[in-house]
């Protein structure tokens, strides 16, 4: 008994290495596919892109990276401390609403902004009607535009997971400070934010990833980055190879950033302090007036008002509602539900294996696993593709030959399979980051404690783990949830026949300027993708705390201890 | 989440699969066309269902950007499911042909319905319907004597007053391939180096925001497809634009097309076709006018009167191969030119 737990535990960090790459699979196939075209040098496109395109996409692109991560980052965490550690008139109400807006998909939050901010938009025409020609705004269609755009819809990835991080971070550690002098202020910056800082940065991380690969946003606005420039060299210059080529080194700079933020915070631990709710600090006088403020100055400029203009635009078109929404809506959430519980599974079992193997191997693996996000749908549709179309040639050539002239037909590609694997090969690391930043927090010593209790391996990951990772697990979920509901270009590519979802709908009227119709397919999407949102986060936010299910006493006392 | 509701969850999501996955186990009865459509769903699907009832062949269907399309008949190789591509530009489908993803076809019918130029030489592929890229114009600040070709709203008399669409359009692409082709590059990037310094604001992403650009003064004159200005009339026909045909002291107005041929590799070569045909025939070439505002391209039809009474035009009887063959020349000409 003791030799096999003995061998077991010499396994373990290979098993964990060979789990992560395993579940790296459907990133690194395409992505393996597509860089193989690395070797075949196109020079004509090549040395195009580079001579008169790479210097504006990349600074572009830095700029909207950059300010996109300072802006949720600051707009995210400010909303998720106060909702999470105090007391003000509303919290209730933003603690939900403040998440609506991640329901919107990015494009359409921008073709929003630019009917209403547009020099032919309402707001600027009624500014000229009241001061004449000079009144306009600042332009929207600008680099500034394109990162409000983007804040706006991404804040909520920041949010979510900080919100997570602060409400089960323990009240001991803040109480602590406070007990040392420190004010409530110092006391976020000194304890609370330090403390938190893994999570902000896996939401930050989460949203610099959805902006490097996001398309519809940007050709709203038509402002140039890198994922315009692999369409551009694709579509446009009729290039896969330079296309390619674009985007390897996309990855490879995101995979060094991965490995870079890894490392920063490797010998820093976060273990927890007592999975307590902290008692939420009542403000008082204009500071009440200032968080009520900022919550709902936020609410209205990222959801509120969209919406609104959304539901004036569906309102115009509402011939087109008809019985196939049923069909459109019970796909969307069809592919979005399926999706979310294999990405968090998945994501556990990732967070699992780098836990147990810490070497590099098993954190690149890891890394690899969750780089999807930040690759443009396009082109990680096309490196499954290829794939998928060997694996249904090998089924059916089997089925020829047990079958012979009756063998059915077998085609992967174009199934609900497909577009699933193709899913989570992008969504993963929106599923992994918060179980993972959550597990991280369990120590091992507690691992220790609970085995010394007699709990066998499934037993501490039922009773220890997983009443601690729930609220990551269910963030992830959601995230997932709501990121596939969105999806277009991998839905568009690898859709099974006559397959259309609320996504796709608004894609087929938007790409020939048909806003105003696209409306109603939005405002459905909106409506179905919040449901399960607000469902999910009102259990996530109940008084009864993280943990359902009582620790053995003395497990807990072993938590403290550490 | 309860144990529960996760395992009604998952069985329900389960059940919403099944069928797709089971769709291509059961193969149907009858004859079956699959077209991949770059062509949106609610211009074509009326046109495969009027096919359906008259011919009993079942038209299935998927749609998408032609890009996208290409790439996936491209990776499906022998094994795709496509017979019949439909797009809606002359490049795509050039693109398509020089990519080996179509097959020649023969038809006399095709050859009688629609005009040489708006076809492959090589009988690849074939234009169904017409679209027309021109000016727009506001009639209180832009006297119709003023404005004459392409070229010309490069000359400085245009500065801050002119609108575009992005250069990312494809309809944009075709337009300067063409023009390459009749001035060649040289004198066509100073033509657009002039389109850029005249712009009055950066360009934008739709046809439709450049002409609500001229209707709020932002400009004087656009360059749009016509059927996008058939759409803004069709919706307020007191609407205070006016269209213009460019070029026609010239070789004529740029024209484009959507249209379509049969797959290499298709399961019914003979299905594609016949169904190619019908579309070239006066029902359907009707149809497809009357959906979108655009000009059917077999030329006995005649438009939706409200396009009709835009007046007729001379257009320009190059080849609509070329904008595909100059493509990425067109593209690589105006990212030098500096248009966005």
């Amino acid at each position: 008994m003791e030799g096999i737990a003995r061998r077991w535990a010499r396994r373990r960090p290979l098993s964990g290495t060979v789990l992560a790459w395993l579940i790296a699979l459907p990133v690194l196939l395409p992505l393996l596919l597509v860089s193989a075209s690395l070797f075949a040098a196109e020079t004509e496109v090549w040395v195009h892109l580079r001579e008169q395109v790479l210097a504006e996409v990349i600074i572009n692109t830095l700029w909207l990276v950059a300010g996109v991560a300072v802006g949720t980052a600051l707009l995210g965490t400010a909303l998720a401390w106060l909702v999470a550690t105090c007391e003000f008139p509303g919290r209730r109400f933003f603690a939900w609403a403040l998440l609506l807006p991640m329901a919107v998909p990015a494009y359409v939050m921008a073709f929003v902004l630019i009917g209403q901010l547009e020099y032919a938009g309402p707001v600027q025409t009624a500014l000229r009607a009241w001061w004449g020609e000079d009144a306009g705004l600042l332009p929207i269609r600008s680099r500034g535009g394109v990162m409000i755009a983007l804040v706006l819809v991404l804040y909520p990835y920041v949010y979510l997971i900080a919100r997570n991080a602060f409400t089960t971070q323990g009240a001991r550690a803040l109480e602590v400070a406070r007990s040392l002098g420190l004010s409530p202020w110092a006391g976020f910056f000194r304890v609370a934010l330090p403390l938190a800082r893994p999570w902000i940065a896996a939401g930050v991380m989460l949203a610099m990833m959805e902006t490097l690969a996001d398309f519809g946003t940007v050709a709203a606005f038509n402002y140039e980055t890198f994922t315009t420039a692999i369409y551009k060299a694709w579509y446009d210059l009729q290039s896969i190879e330079a296309a390619m080529q674009l985007s390897s080194i996309l990855v490879v700079v995101v995979l060094l950033v991965l490995v870079l933020e890894q490392l920063s915070r490797r010998r820093t631990r976060y273990t927890g302090t007592g999975a307590g709710v902290p008692r939420r600090f009542p403000l008082r006088g204009w500071h009440r007036a200032v968080a009520t403020g900022l919550c709902g100055l936020t609410l209205m400029l990222a959801f509120v008002i969209p919406a609104i203009q959304l539901l004036f635009w569906a309102a115009g078109n509402l011939g087109d509602l008809d019985h196939r929404y049923w069909g459109l809506a019970g796909r969307s959430v069809g592919l979005a539900g399926m999706t979310a519980m294999l990405a968090v599974t998945l994501g556990l079992l990732l967070a699992y294996a780098t836990r147990r193997s810490t070497g590099l191997w098993a954190t690149m693996g890891a890394r690899v696993a969750t780089v999807g996000y930040a690759v443009p749908g396009p082109v990680l549709a096309v490196g499954l593709s290829l794939p998928l179309i060997w694996v249904s040639g090998w089924l059916q050539a089997g089925a020829d030959w047990m079958l012979g002239e009756d063998a059915i037909i077998i085609a992967l590609q174009g199934t609900v399979l497909g577009l699933v694997a193709a899913y989570i090969g992008r969504f993963l690391a929106v599923a992994h980051n918060p179980v993972q930043a959550n597990l991280m927090r369990v120590s091992h010593t507690l691992d220790d404690a609970a085995r010394g209790m007699g709990l066998g391996p499934l037993g501490v990951i039922s009773r220890v783990h997983f009443p601690l990772v729930r609220g990551g697990l269910l963030t992830g979920a959601i995230l997932v949830f709501v990121d596939v509901m969105k999806e277009m270009p991998i839905t568009l590519m690898l859709r099974p026949f006559g397959w259309e979802t609320l996504a796709l709908r608004i894609y087929e009227m938007t790409a020939e300027g048909h806003w105003e119709r696209a409306a109603l397919p939005a405002v459905a999407l909106v409506l179905v993708g919040l449901i399960p949102v607000i469902m999910l986060t009102r259990r996530l936010d109940a008084p009864s705390g993280p943990s359902h299910k009582p620790l053995p006493q003395s497990a807990r006392e072993a938590v403290h201890a550490a | 989440m309860s144990v529960r509701t996760t395992a009604f969850v998952a069985a329900l999501t389960c059940l919403m699969a099944l069928p797709p996955l089971s769709q291509s186990v059961f193969a149907d009865d009858g004859e079956e066309v699959v077209v991949y459509s770059a062509r949106q769903e609610h211009l074509i699907k009326p046109l495969f269902d009027r096919y359906e009832a008259e011919t009993g062949v079942r038209v299935r269907y998927t749609t998408g950007d032609a890009g996208q399309l290409l790439q996936r008949i491209a990776s499906e190789g022998r094994r795709t499911r496509a017979d019949l591509l439909l797009t809606v530009d002359a490049g795509n489908l050039w693109q398509a042909a020089d990519r080996d993803l179509l097959a020649p076809v023969e038809s006399a019918m095709l050859e009688d319905n629609i005009p040489d130029h708006l076809r492959d030489p090589e009988g690849q592929w074939s234009g169904l319907s017409l679209r027309v890229r021109t000016m727009v114009y506001h009639p209180d600040r832009v006297d119709p004597e003023e404005l004459s070709s392409y070229a010309d709203l490069a000359d400085e008399r245009w500065e801050g007053r002119l609108c575009l669409r992005s250069s990312r359009k494809v309809y944009n692409q075709s337009l300067v391939a063409i023009l390459i082709e009749e001035h060649g590059a040289e004198r066509t990037e100073e033509i657009v180096r002039g389109w850029v310094d005249n712009l009055a604001a950066d360009p934008f992403s739709s046809d439709t925001q450049v002409m609500e650009a001229i209707l709020a003064g932002q400009c004087d004159v656009g360059l749009v497809n016509s059927y996008y200005y058939g759409r803004l009339l069709d919706q307020d026909s007191d609407l205070p634009l006016e269209i213009f045909w460019a070029n026609q002291d010239e070789n004529g107005v740029h024209v484009n097309i959507s249209g379509g041929g049969v797959t290499r590799h298709a399961g019914n070569p003979e299905g594609a076709r016949a169904l190619l045909e019908w579309m070239s025939e006066q029902e359907a070439q009707a149809m497809m006018g009357r959906m979108n505002f655009e000009y059917p391209a077999n030329p006995d039809v005649a438009p939706d009167p409200l396009v009709s009474s835009w007046g007729t035009f001379k257009q320009n009887d190059i080849n609509v191969r070329q904008s595909g063959a100059r493509q990425r020349e067109a593209v690589m000409l105006m990212d030098r030119a500096g248009y966005r």
